[in-house]
């Protein structure tokens, strides 16, 4: 076994020492009748190379961005990731340490940690970011519940707007807590319909995803305008992080609590994990903050250096009364979005977004411009947004499949109004020709 | 100290190659650029022109403008000041710092597997369903549960969904239970997610023994309580010999039992909790089953539940079927009972491939050979600890990990951070330290199967020597770590006046 | 551990509070065993300003690097004042906790209360048997 040095010489010397005459005897504590008297029920093991071959038969059977054409996106983004990301990050040294509790040996992590930290806080135009959450879903839920603490209130209202697995989580959160969920519908530009109206003073907040799930952009001072007239937080929720380069920062327009997924930043899609989520907040509102935080201090020579700060926050001090239960971060995926936002960089991240909205635009043109498709929702959009397609979405989106297209998301189950549609992102990763045979093979011209 | 004063420390600092390093921010100089973009294919849109007044954000002035070679030199740099399983020992109690195999880190970066969406449909993503389906197989088989979920992303969330559906199971019931029993060397993340889910926690204390007596919880038993949280073995490293009767008892009140499979590394092959009565426990994969540990993470916390508790799983649950075409498998997201979804997507996809490499390459023999060596290893160092300074608080044979008490050092001055500390002179991660609650001065050692017995012996040395010195030249402990790029920091100074992100300095 | 301070002049709560009453406006610290215990304070939350207490409510929350700590109000009324210098210098409890580390006044609802705390060597027993 080549994970385990011990040999039988060494087993043999340390069972002597321990005093006892065999292996069986170290789990003399567990009763007989607990014990299992068989082997696990696993397949056999295989060599190193066996498992290589066995698992990349296996990961062929998967479609992915290397073998079609990538339109899909709802959530989950095919952007580019440079090659120094994965050189980094398959450092041992980053990929092999655990959360930096002993800050003397942790640097390297902390360091990253603040970094990313204040890159958040730059992006969403908020005061403090945490080392980050499981996903962009239960960011949103445990935004949430930060704001339901703040306020001490328990409404909730979320816009239809949200992504539908958002909407899942966050129910799946509040269901224990006396909390109730209202939702505000879609109107007829694909944004939400004005908000004010469900607002009211035991309102703890009001949840909005910016860019919508459907792509739109959604009205972000009106809905902090509904909000805060009654006292209630505005918690904003982006799916596509890449919009943050381009959008007013939404911590301009008002928001109190700015969370998402960073998966955008570099993060692989990898069938949807591990992703990275971000939670962020105005000072005051620090300590109802869950996660983990990274402060800037110095050490008994005065030189400066990081720490994991604020713990009594978290469950491993505060217990049942602690702001979350949540105990590790997406360290390694943050590093990754650390390190992809230092090489994008100042002026890169800008002009990724722009070449994201012009490829969307593009192909909106060449949408109204072709028979059998259209464009339902009139409002703006950034890099994804809805088709309305001829036949049904399944015969469109086989269409596409056949030519080597992965076509985007099927809309019947989500958005029933809009059937037959299809929501189509445009990364940097699609060209102006994978466009025009998408939007070919989306209307059946081509047959 | 200016910024051009820090970049003049980067570099040689008169200590070989070891390197201070600025923050990204304060190495930006302006111009330069790490990236690379196409020619753009279409016309180029003017954000202004199309989207609304007022939505389009002005420069995004703190992010950095690098070349890539200075950015692969200050994250390599960062990286130097960490410690890593990959170094050597980290014997982190309760965290399972094992090898993380090279094998599941290839596997993973496979373009089917990593490039792969969550969303596209079904049938284009068959090998990925195949090999969740079979990991859920493979985990309930080696504890005994009848159906596993893999969603959950750590094993925090995992709790939050066990917890969820003992909940559920309760309400589908029309029974309102408003009570979790928690004994008092539970992590703290137990009570937490029982909080989470609206319920009062009844902490039970542990026997003389350092495990759960049946009459203590029998005790705290009665019909408002839901269930009751075990981590076995527990955080002091005892396998709770009790654990079957202690079911039996909740059982027979209607209440439920929650397994915190944080320690299952003790137990592969040896015993499966599902056959002493517990209903529904989690894994983390990144302690058991090999996944990295990445810093903080990511984790990955499966869960797995007896059928009893099955109609509550999480949305959606993947399903084999074996048609004309051979097996064929597909997501069920109508669940009626379910407790709904915790994750936006699968879960952590890129752990299972990793933990089901791990599996695939142990077997049943490999999996309990570990638990085995894991168990020796611990024993092993309580052994050689046995008559030293360092007092043994409950000294019986472990599982795979143990807990020392430095009670003892306490006249020296000495207390159980600095020697914490000054292991990391000696070239160790230090073990757990105040952990758990109930024993002063404890520090937990879980060593793991992938160390050789002459660097546990290492260890007990550089354990046995710090003890000595602390006798010697306490100062010397008390001032540790001596030979980091960091020495102690200041916690208080952080913590009274948060500095959470960098700002520029203000034009002098 | 450095010698208790328990003056004599004030009142005490089993919770580790203080008290120091002026004709009916009771002034609120936490004692010196408390904040030794604790370790370095870094942050102190407080109430508002005219927040009526019950006897043995949860009316703030105390911080170290390491622990936390509710505290109780050891008698009931109302919230008059609070030290507003904590927010910067939560400090000032670890330097003096009987001083300038004060938290908050309360107008007392009920006099006799007072006569419910403990005194001086009645709250030093209460500290020596927890040591021990």
């Amino acid at each position: 076994m080549r994970y385990i040095p011990n040999t039988d010489r060494d087993i043999e010397h340390m069972l002597e020492v321990i005093g006892i005459p065999n292996l069986e005897a170290l789990f003399a504590t567990i009763p007989e009748s607990d014990r299992l008297r068989s082997p696990i029920e696993v397949p056999p093991s295989v060599s190193e190379f066996e498992v290589l071959r066995e698992l990349s038969q296996m990961a062929a059977r998967n479609a992915n961005s290397d073998t079609h054409d990538w339109f899909l996106g709802a959530g989950t983004y095919a952007h580019f990731c440079p090659s120094a990301i994965d050189a980094l990050v398959s450092r041992a040294e980053f990929l092999t340490a655990y959360t930096p509790y002993q800050p003397e040996i942790s640097q390297g992590t902390l360091q990253a940690i603040f970094e990313w930290q204040t890159m958040i806080c730059e992006l969403t135009g908020m005061d403090v970011a945490n080392a980050s959450m499981y996903d962009g879903a239960s960011a949103a839920a445990e935004a949430v519940l930060m704001a339901m603490r703040v306020t001490r209130r328990s409404r909730i209202v979320a816009t239809q707007g949200l992504s539908p697995t958002y909407l899942e989580v966050l129910r799946t959160y509040i269901d224990g807590l006396e909390a109730e969920l209202i939702v505000v519908p879609r109107g007829p530009d694909g944004r939400s319909e004005p908000i004010a109206p469900y607002v009211d003073s035991e309102t703890a907040c009001v949840i909005v995803q910016q860019p919508s799930f459907l792509g739109t952009l959604e009205d972000l001072p009106a809905a902090a305008q509904a909000a805060h007239d009654q006292s209630a937080q505005l918690v904003v929720t982006v799916g596509e992080a890449l919009s943050l380069a381009l959008l007013t920062p939404p911590g301009e327009q008002g928001a109190d609590i700015v969370c998402g997924e960073a998966q955008s930043f570099g993060v692989p899609m990898s069938i949807g994990g591990p992703h990275v989520g971000f939670l962020t907040t105005r000072k005051e509102c620090v300590r109802q903050l869950p996660g983990r935080l990274v402060g800037e201090t110095v050490d008994s020579e005065g030189r400066r250096g990081y720490v994991l700060t604020l713990a009594t926050r978290e469950q491993h001090i505060r217990r049942e009364r602690a702001t979350s239960n949540i105990c590790t971060n997406q360290g390694l995926c943050l590093l990754m979005a650390t390190i992809y936002l230092a090489l994008m960089g100042r002026r890169g991240l800008r002009e990724l977004a722009e070449i994201n909205l012009s490829k969307a635009e593009y192909a909106k043109q060449r949408i109204r411009a072709t028979e059998g498709l259209s464009l339902p929702l009139e409002a703006p959009t950034f890099n994804e947004f809805v088709v309305s397609v001829p036949d049904s979405a399944d015969a469109a989106l086989e269409r596409a499949l056949n030519a080597g297209i992965v076509g985007g998301l099927k809309l019947d189950g989500y958005a029933p109004d809009l059937t037959p549609s299809v929501l189509v992102c445009t990364t940097e990763l699609v060209s102006a020709q994978a466009i025009d045979r998408l939007v070919e093979a989306l209307s059946g011209s081509g047959r | 100290m200016s910024d051009q004063d820090r970049i003049s420390e980067v570099g040689n600092t008169g200590a070989g190659t070891t390197y201070e390093e600025p923050l990204l921010f304060e190495l930006s100089r302006e111009g330069r650029a790490g990236y690379s973009l196409p020619e753009l294919d279409v016309p180029r849109v003017l954000p202004e022109e199309i989207l609304p007044e007022g939505s389009v954000r002005e420069d995004l002035k703190t992010l950095p403008e690098l070349s890539e070679v200075e950015i692969v030199r200050h994250f390599t740099r960062l990286s130097t000041w960490n410690a890593a399983v990959d170094f050597g020992l980290y014997p982190l109690g309760s965290c399972t710092m094992k090898y993380n195999p090279k094998i599941n880190e290839k596997i993973a970066r496979i373009p089917g597997f990593l490039l792969a969406h969550p969303r596209q449909p079904d049938a284009l993503l068959q090998g990925f369903l195949e090999l969740c389906y079979e990991l859920e197989s493979q985990l309930a088989a080696i504890s005994g549960m009848d159906r596993v979920t893999l969603q959950p992303a750590a094993g925090a969330q995992g709790e939050l969904a066990g917890i969820m559906m003992i909940r559920a199971y309760h309400e589908a019931r029309d029974e309102q239970r408003t009570k979790i029993i928690i004994p008092d060397t539970a992590h703290g993340t137990n009570p937490a997610s029982a909080a989470l889910n609206g319920y009062k926690v009844v902490e039970v204390p542990s026997s003389d023994e350092g495990i759960l007596s049946p009459e203590a919880v029998a005790g705290a038993m009665d019909d408002d309580v839901a269930g009751i949280m075990v981590t076995n073995p527990n955080t002091l490293g005892f396998f709770e010999e009790h654990m079957t009767a202690i079911s039996e008892i909740v059982h027979a009140r209607g209440g439920l039992v929650y397994g915190d499979g944080a320690n299952l590394n003790a137990l592969m092959g040896v015993a499966r909790p599902g056959d002493l009565g517990i209903d529904v426990m989690h894994f983390n994969l990144h302690k058991t089953f090999s996944t990295p540990h990445g810093g903080g993470g990511p984790g990955s916390g499966p869960v797995g539940v007896k059928n009893l508790l099955a109609p509550h799983l999480p949305t959606p649950v993947i399903q084999k079927e074996v048609g004309a075409e051979g097996p064929q498998f597909r997501l069920e997201n109508d669940l009626p009972h379910s407790i709904g979804r915790l994750h936006g997507n699968f879960g952590n996809a890129g752990m299972f491939v990793r933990a089901y490499t791990y599996l695939r390459s142990l077997g049943p023999e490999g999996l309990k050979h570990c638990s085995e060596m894991a168990v020796l290893n611990a024993n092993y160092i309580l052994a050689r600890l046995r008559g030293t300074p360092y007092r043994i608080p409950f000294d019986r044979t472990v599982m795979h990990e143990c807990i020392v008490s430095d009670a003892e050092l306490s006249e020296t001055g000495v207390t159980t951070a600095d020697i914490a500390k000054r292991l990391i002179d000696h070239g160790y991660h230090p073990p757990t330290t105040y952990f758990p609650l109930i024993v002063p001065g404890a520090l937990m050692i879980e060593p793991t199967e992938t160390e050789s017995r002459e660097g546990l012996d290492r260890f007990v040395d550089a354990l046995l020597s710090i003890a000595e010195e602390a006798k010697t030249d306490p100062d010397t402990v008390r001032t540790a770590p001596h030979h980091t790029r960091r020495s102690r920091m200041d916690e208080t100074k952080a913590a009274r006046h948060p500095v959470l992100k960098w700002t520029p300095e203000p034009p002098t | 551990m450095s010698e208790t301070e328990i003056p004599a002049n004030l009142k005490y709560s089993a919770e580790d509070e203080w008290a120091r009453d002026e004709e009916g406006r009771v002034t609120i610290g936490i004692t010196h065993y408390a904040q030794d215990q604790l370790g370095d304070i870094v942050f102190v939350e407080l109430p508002e300003v005219g927040r009526a207490l019950e006897a043995g409510e949860v009316f703030g929350v105390i911080e170290s690097v390491k622990a936390v700590s509710d505290l109780y109000a050891p008698v009931a009324g109302e919230i008059v004042a609070i030290n507003g210098d904590l927010e910067s210098q939560p400090e000032l409890v670890n330097a003096d906790c009987y001083g300038s580390g004060w938290m908050c006044v309360i107008q007392l609802a009920d006099k006799s209360e007072l006569q419910s705390l403990l005194d001086a060597e009645a709250y030093g027993r209460h500290v020596q048997e927890r040591d021990h």
